[in-house]
């Protein structure tokens, strides 16, 4: 247990979303952890650029071998760029969730809600519970 | 291990075995004038097979021993309840009667087949403790969309429109949010608690707070997909029904409560049966499904149509004298090996030229959704389901339940030494492990459900449920006799040693399949679609 990254920047949902901010973009993607969880990554599907999110909103899914998955935004905004090279090749997902894998940035007003996310150290416990 | 399986070699097709001008068959001399077809509709290059009676046999004999089926032996996919088909079913479905009754034939003419639908709607009614059954919806995915429209239908009567909102477990078939979604409604996930229950603190927090106008109602499978009996069951159904929602009930796994808890009295409003599940309708590429509807009196006026009523009096002993027929079976499959003593199917009552029998006809409900399907539905899944029922009789209905039952826990017990089992409670007709184990990091569910194919048994059901890691969900249902069920678990426990000791045998397993190991990945990503070309457009549309 516990041989996945968590890089300590960065902050982290429930629902297994990354999220980095720089100034009011923060761009999304999905843990490495829940990348190992799902297996091979066949399937990606992002709403447009352009598009409002709501926090708790899904902006797009994901979808494997194993499972299909919606993705939620923990921030509010607008969606300025998604990854569509993902369309491709999902398995950049699997190879490198936290770089290339990179999903969605969105322009946000209120960053606070990351402020609520868990820490690296926080995640990691909580994966280990699961 | 080795395994005693032989291999079977792929087959070439049927049109490369042939020779030019063979025959299978001689045409007599043709009996009408010859015309010539339109020059368009002609084609050079029309492919067919050229081959001799025998050679088309041999043929389709060895390409049915790539396959593998419920017939060869134990079929344990959890909730899809692959048990034993009985041929006295098949035998039912090809009464000349039944099989060349026309769909529109007109209700004067097919009153036996009206009789049967009518009493397959009163049993399945019986069982389940519902008083109106229609059997229209083509399979469990439409049945759960019936019941789903019924009860946004009945909201919208009330007034209470603005009821969208369906709870669902988080441990559902995925079927379930779809269905809300396609009735235009919102899913409300709720968790499940460490015992696999529903988190009830979550259901009143989601019953008692600020949604509490907006909940429709709930959609849950007992037992769940993790094969447990909801134990808080009636305190999940008093808290929706007290927040105004109504209790939709996914009979999928169906199996384990007949005969023992009607869903009905224990306060559901509707529940969807899958005949081709429970009742032995074939289905995975046997058959089609028959998903029908169970409501309380609540919903009866909006059920699918049109069902089948007595519309004419008639002298009701006719039906009573049929029913009352009890047609016990020799007890049951396990210690017979699945055999029956058939019992005559119909029995009509004693002639009685004072009496007449009641007469049937097709009815919609009041306030019916309206149609789902052409027709009547799959009547010939009715046909099968009716005889099935008629042959176990009430108490072999009941013996089927508890064997089911009594399998899963076997197994489960068995294999408990072995496997992790995330909840090792009482399950009911099935049961999940983690197939995975600490001290063999790289090996996974599916690598042991390849494995499981070389030891001649077709794999459990993985990666579902989604809330336990590499679930292995395993549905052994009543038609496994112990000797079954001991290979099962010897093939498990050998499984588990070699994924410690020769890890590469799963990781590359199957090793005796037609084929090996399929790639999931290219196979989900490069789809290859074919299409027929188009007949050019002067010919298509006519």
């Amino acid at each position: 247990m516990g041989d996945w990254k968590t890089p300590a920047e960065l902050r982290y949902a429930e629902t297994d979303e990354w999220f980095a901010a720089d100034g009011d973009v923060v761009t999304i993607g999905i843990t490495d952890y829940a990348q190992d969880q799902l297996n091979d990554i066949v399937y990606v599907e992002f709403r447009d650029a352009g598009d409002a999110v709501d926090a708790g909103d899904s902006f797009g899914e994901v979808e494997s071998v194993k499972a299909a998955s919606e993705l939620y935004s923990a921030v509010a905004g607008e969606i300025i760029e998604v990854n569509s090279a993902l369309e491709d090749s999902p398995e950049t997902v699997n190879a490198d969730p936290f770089g290339a894998g990179w999903m969605v940035k969105i322009r946000t007003r209120d960053l606070a809600p990351l402020a609520g996310l868990m820490d690296a150290a926080a995640y990691d416990a909580y994966c280990d519970s699961r | 291990m080795e395994s005693s399986v032989t291999t079977p070699q792929l087959q070439p097709l049927i049109y490369d075995i042939g020779s030019p001008g063979r025959l299978g068959v001689n045409l007599p001399e043709c009996d009408v004038p010859k015309v010539e077809l339109p020059a368009a509709l002609m084609r050079e290059e029309l492919p067919l097979p050229e081959v001799g009676e025998v050679q088309v046999v041999r043929h389709f004999v060895k390409l049915s021993k790539l396959n593998y089926s419920i017939d060869q032996g134990i079929y344990p996919l959890g909730s899809c309840t692959m048990k034993y088909n009985p041929k006295i079913n098949e035998d039912a479905a090809r009464l000349p009667g039944f099989a060349q009754l026309h769909p529109l034939t007109d209700e004067s003419g097919s009153q036996g087949a009206l009789f049967l639908m009518h009493e397959l709607q009163k049993w399945l009614g019986e069982i389940s403790g519902f008083p109106a059954v229609s059997l229209t919806p083509a399979a469990g995915a439409q049945g759960e969309f019936a019941g789903i429209l019924m009860i946004r239908q009945y909201h919208i009567d009330r007034g209470e429109g603005q009821r969208d909102l369906i709870l669902v477990p988080n441990s559902a078939h995925g079927t379930n949010p779809a269905t809300v979604t396609m009735a235009g409604m919102d899913v409300l996930e709720l968790p499940s608690n460490d015992q696999g229950n529903v988190d009830m603190d979550a259901l009143h927090a989601a019953c008692e707070g600020e949604l509490r106008d907006r909940i429709a109602g709930m959609m849950i499978t007992v037992p769940s997909t993790l094969g447990l009996f909801e134990s808080t069951i009636l305190e999940v159904i008093a808290t929706v029904h007290e927040a105004g929602g109504l209790m939709y009930m996914d009979g999928a796994n169906m199996n384990a409560l007949m005969a023992a808890v009607k869903p009905g009295a224990l306060g559901f409003d509707v529940m969807h049966y899958n005949l081709h599940k429970t009742f032995s309708t074939p289905h995975g590429g046997g058959g089609p499904g028959s998903g029908a509807v169970g409501v309380n009196e609540k919903l009866a006026p909006y059920l699918p149509g049109p069902i089948v009523e007595i519309v004419e009096g008639g002298d009701p002993r006719h039906a009573e004298a049929d029913v009352g027929a009890t047609y016990q079976v020799a007890r049951h499959a396990q210690g017979n090996g699945g055999r029956h003593t058939m019992s005559p199917l119909h029995q009509p009552p004693e002639e009685d030229a004072a009496t007449e029998p009641p007469l049937y006809g097709f009815v919609m409900p009041e306030k019916s959704i309206g149609r789902l399907k052409a027709f009547h539905g799959n009547f010939g899944m009715h046909l099968r389901a009716y005889a099935y029922i008629r042959v176990y009789g009430d108490s072999g209905i009941r013996d089927v339940t508890r064997y089911a039952v009594l399998n899963a826990n076997y197994l489960r017990a068995k294999l408990m030494a072995t496997y992790t089992v995330p909840y090792p409670r009482y399950c009911g007709h099935e049961f999940v492990l983690e197939g995975h184990f600490a001290d063999a990091e790289d090996v996974h569910a599916l690598d042991i459900s390849k494995r499981l194919m070389d030891y001649g048994f077709h794999p459990p059901t993985n990666y579902f449920p989604l809330i336990v890691p590499e679930a292995l969900l395993i549905e052994p249902t009543e038609t496994e006799t112990k000797a079954e069920l001991d290979e099962f678990v010897a093939a498990m426990e050998s499984i588990a040693e070699e994924a410690r000791r020769v890890p590469e045998l799963l990781r590359l397993a199957p090793h005796t399949a037609p084929v090996r190991r399929l790639d999931e990945v290219r196979a989900a990503k490069d789809l290859v679609l074919c299409c027929a070309p188009a007949l050019p457009r002067q010919y298509a549309g006519d």
